[in-house]
């Protein structure tokens, strides 16, 4: 990959990013701190979501049963998908913390790429199960699933548009070295999402009912 | 387009100070890729799998790593400040405690979930 290394500055450089630094009392980026608590917000959110589903799950209601539709071979290859996006989301925010805006971008393009594989095998996976007789009002297991799952995709869809997002601002040059924190916040949102598949694929996908 | 030389804040600089580099994130990576084919291997081992006992502690426990290395590594909570942790940490405690609550409320009827609708 092609280097575009930018150099630190120079005594004297115009410096933006002491420039942009705002007070805080902790000593810690209010937006990281308000990202965090975020975070911690959605881990509530997505807890009650996987309760709800693990009461529900045994409920098929004459619909298809977890074990019955779960295709667990196509599901393990998408969970491989959206856990490397994770390597490739931070080897992007690396890439601009090193001033490398090229290799930034490629970094967050390969991480909408498979944030989309990942979208595009989920829309194919619900449509099987559709076909298959399960459906968000066929029975309390699928709609816990559908809602559950659903929700996650609907989280990985704003992170890819956050992604393209970052990458026309950064083609526009309103991305720089300083605003490295812009990607590392869109990155801890990406990286949530994944350990929150983490849960999901072990809890609704491999853990028998 | 030329990129700009523009510098960090020094909290940025403090932080990416302690960052980990680009091979210890890809080791990271390897270390996953490696536990979920481990996960989806013993779901097709019947000596394993037939056992549920055995399977469902042994699925949790690597879903826990996993979870772990991503929020420690790439998340960069093993390197930034406590505060972040105990945040994040909060989070999880409080689904804890709401999936404890229903849980309880699901064996103290009976086994049976409140009935939809």
């Amino acid at each position: 990959m092609a280097s575009a290394e930018t150099p630190m500055p120079s005594p004297g450089t115009h410096d933006v990013g002491a420039e942009a630094q705002h007070h805080t009392s902790t000593g810690l980026d209010n937006t990281k701190m308000a990202m965090w608590a975020f975070l911690g917000s959605e881990c509530l959110f997505f807890g009650s979501l996987i309760s709800t589903y693990l009461l529900y799950r045994e409920r098929a209601g004459g619909g298809p049963a977890p074990h019955e539709i779960y295709d667990i071979p196509y599901t393990s290859v998408s969970s491989f998908v959206l856990l490397m996006s994770s390597l490739t989301m931070v080897l992007a925010l690396a890439a601009i913390q090193r001033g490398n805006h090229r290799a930034m971008r490629v970094w967050l393009l390969a991480t909408a790429f498979l944030g989309m594989t990942f979208i595009g095998g989920q829309i194919y996976e619900f449509t099987t199960f559709y076909e298959e007789g399960l459906s968000l009002a066929k029975s309390p297991f699928g709609s816990s699933f559908f809602v559950l799952t659903g929700f996650h995709g609907a989280h990985v869809t704003v992170g890819i548009l956050m992604l393209l997002g970052l990458v026309g601002m950064s083609l526009s040059g309103k991305i720089q070295r300083s605003d490295a924190r812009k990607v590392e916040m869109i990155g801890l949102y990406w990286h949530f999402v994944d350990i929150v598949w983490i849960i999901i694929f072990t809890v609704v996908y491999l853990i028998p009912s | 387009m030329i990129d700009q030389p523009v510098a960090l804040s020094e909290l940025e600089e403090a932080e990416l100070a302690h960052h980990p580099g680009p091979r210890a994130y890809v080791a990271v990576a390897v270390i996953l890729a490696v536990i979920t084919a481990m996960e989806v291997a013993i779901y097709y081992i019947s000596s394993i799998a037939s056992h549920p006992a055995v399977l469902i502690p042994m699925l949790l426990f690597f879903a826990l790593i996993k979870f772990v290395l991503v929020a420690l590594y790439f998340m960069h909570l093993k390197f930034d400040s406590p505060v972040f942790k105990r945040l994040f940490v909060t989070g999880i405690v409080l689904a804890l405690i709401v999936f404890g609550i229903v849980l309880t409320f699901f064996f103290t009827h009976g086994g049976a979930a409140p009935a939809a609708g």
